[in-house]
């Protein structure tokens, strides 16, 4: 035991949460990396022993038209709603941020409300409300439902960011003659700048995943994890692995790069 | 003073719901003077300084500048740059984008700007900073940048909310030189709101001293620790004794007042003098008072008193006493003295001080 141990942890217990840390990883990984392993295995069923490497699932699943539609699809619209989901969820959090009004706690129970619905429940939902729009089946009301459910991950981001902020700042720059909209562009939108990418990659990553609501309203233009479910109807396929890795990368890189955007050195708040 | 002031106050008020802030206040701000508001938390007088800077709109009452009403001007329009508490810098722009921040807004051109932000931060001697972030500089020269990105637009006035409170005591004495002589070089109004009465006694022309939201007394430094204008200014500094009693007379040119402390002489006020029988306060500076052999024949302006205790402060020490009615006394005695008079807790001891020396405080 060395003696400059720290006498208020104990060796034991710290162990331990250690090998829980680990345990609690490996339930959550273990069946993602499962899809991968399996993505590469020449067997059509996941059992175990494995058969041989092979990538012919990732060349089956390139030369799949159906896959790249779904593909364009799923980036189209995870593009404009991480857009649009950001600008809202950004004016969402500085109207919190900046104005103290009757009824606000209301106003922002309201605006962080939309996750906490069932998914089927505001899928369902959504589909009713836009079909009477003639708007259903259309990659613009996928566009639309997903903006429902990501602009609260924006506005929660940002409003973290805004609340780092010190209150002084914007009365700062309107003392030093920033207009109201020069203090926005110069101190507001650059002090949340790391948020605001932050948030943008986050609403992609969650549209790009969405399944229940998406089956909804896609009709014929389904976004990739409509289209894994049309598979799974189908045939039991290892594609389904395949593409399951490919979203997994993919929503794992946005969500990486959201943290280390939130976490970096340009994201440190004034200190005193 | 017969120039026109700079800025008037006229009737400002200024209140949050059922709360004052501020009293209906009258001030005048002369061009090229150093003013200090002075008073405890909460007296308006931060409240007074955002109304100045457009920060605060008046509930009442109209602010002029150079003689032109400005009530209703955004804090954009108003070149009242402000010193905030916590500095307030962009922690997102270096040193010298934080300075050039006011010249951007006021569409300067870039080298025109960089030139002036540069020629501050010389001034201001933190050029070598220039491009630091500004969680990588020191609390002094925080200050300097807060400064520098002020002074940047040559206002003629500059308002400053306790900019020295974060900062230790030697490094708060160095920039209280540095902003004296700054606002002597350039000859800016500074408004500087502090609760620090060694702030602005070291600093400012002239104080306000203010309490809940009203205006207790204005003027020099010298006048206000002389001759405190009201019972409570007499507290708030804390450097004098505070007697009271009944006037049962005059002689010559003193009033004379029998208190359950004693008989005193007090020097008539130049106003309207009290009557006969009216009680009054009055104060006499602690380091105006000297300290003797008790009892006696009993004279006027003499306490008996045990001493309590004692406040080592450098080349004086203050002694505190506690009279019999308990009321507790303060005498401000240089080290030589304290060596002489022995005052040990406990002791019994006179404390006196000549009638020149008390001053009658107003109603």
């Amino acid at each position: 035991m060395s003696p400059n141990r720290d006498p208020n942890r104990s060796a034991l217990i710290d162990t331990a949460l250690r090998v829980w840390i680990i345990l609690c990883f490996v339930f959550v990984f273990a069946p993602i990396a499962a899809s991968f392993v399996f993505s590469f295995n020449s067997d059509r069923f996941p059992t175990i022993p494995l058969g041989h490497f092979t990538t012919d699932w990732y060349r089956l699943v390139v030369a799949d038209p159906l896959v790249w539609s779904g593909l364009w699809n799923t980036l189209k619209v995870a593009g404009a709603v991480g857009v649009l989901a950001t600008v809202l969820g950004f004016g969402a959090a500085y109207t919190d941020h900046r104005h103290d009004f009757f009824g606000k706690q209301a106003y922002l129970a309201l605006a962080l409300l939309p996750p906490t619905i069932p998914a089927v429940i505001l899928g369902l939902a959504m589909l009713a409300y836009l079909s009477r729009l003639t708007l259903s089946g259309s990659a613009v009301s996928v566009i639309i439902a997903h903006v429902v459910i990501c602009a609260p991950f924006a506005m929660a981001l940002i409003r973290l960011r805004l609340s780092q902020m010190d209150a002084a700042l914007e009365p700062a720059a309107w003392n030093l003659g920033a207009t109201e909209w020069g203090a926005m562009r110069h101190v507001i939108l650059p002090f949340c700048a790391p948020a605001i990418l932050a948030a943008l990659f986050i609403t992609m990553a969650v549209s790009s995943d969405e399944f229940a609501v998406a089956w909804f309203v896609s009709g014929l233009n389904e976004t990739l994890p409509v289209k894994v479910l049309g598979f799974l109807q189908g045939q039991v396929s290892p594609r389904i692995n395949v593409i399951g890795s490919f979203v997994f990368v993919v929503s794992i890189g946005l969500v990486i790069a959201a943290q280390l955007l939130m976490a970096g050195r340009g994201a440190r708040p004034y200190e005193e | 003073m017969s120039r026109q002031p700079l800025v008037t106050l006229e009737g400002i008020r200024k209140s949050f719901g059922d709360y004052v802030a501020v009293q209906p206040l009258d001030l005048a701000i002369h061009a090229g003077e150093f003013l200090a508001l002075m008073g405890s938390s909460g007296c308006g007088k931060t409240t007074t300084l955002r109304m100045l800077a457009g920060l605060e709109s008046p509930s009442a009452g109209t602010i002029r500048l150079s003689g032109q009403p400005i009530n209703h001007l955004p804090a954009w329009q108003r070149d009242t740059p402000l010193v905030w508490q916590n500095l307030a810098l962009f922690p997102f722009l270096n040193v010298i984008e934080n300075v050039e921040f006011a010249l951007k807004m006021r569409g300067v051109g870039r080298a025109e700007r960089r030139r002036r932000a540069e020629a501050w931060l010389d001034r201001m001697q933190i050029a070598e900073f220039a491009g630091r972030a500004i969680s990588h500089l020191s609390g002094g020269q925080r200050q300097r940048v807060a400064l520098a990105r002020s002074l940047v637009i040559e206002p003629q006035i500059l308002l400053l909310d306790e900019p020295l409170s974060a900062l230790d005591a030697a490094l708060k004495v160095r920039m209280q030189s540095v902003l004296k002589s700054l606002q002597r070089e350039t000859g800016i109004t500074f408004v500087y709101v502090t609760h620090s009465q060694s702030e602005a006694f070291a600093m400012a022309d002239r104080v306000v001293i203010m309490s809940r939201g009203k205006v207790e007394q204005i003027g020099t430094p010298q006048d206000i620790y002389n001759r405190p204008g009201t019972r409570f200014v007499a507290e708030f500094l804390g450097s004098s004794n505070i007697l009271s009693g009944r006037v049962t007379g005059s002689t010559g040119p003193h009033l004379n007042v029998d208190g359950p402390l004693g008989h005193f002489q007090v020097p008539h006020c130049d106003a309207t003098p009290p009557q006969s029988g009216q009680e009054i306060d009055f104060s006499v500076l602690g380091a105006l008072c000297d300290l003797g052999p008790p009892g006696g024949d009993p004279r006027p302006n003499q306490i008996d008193a045990r001493i309590v205790g004692e406040e080592f402060e450098g080349a004086f020490a203050t002694i505190y006493l506690e009279a019999d009615t308990g009321q507790e006394l303060r005498v401000q005695k240089s080290q030589a003295d304290i060596a002489r008079l022995e005052p040990s807790p406990g002791k019994r001891m006179a404390v006196f001080w000549r009638a020149q020396d008390c001053h009658l405080l107003p109603g």
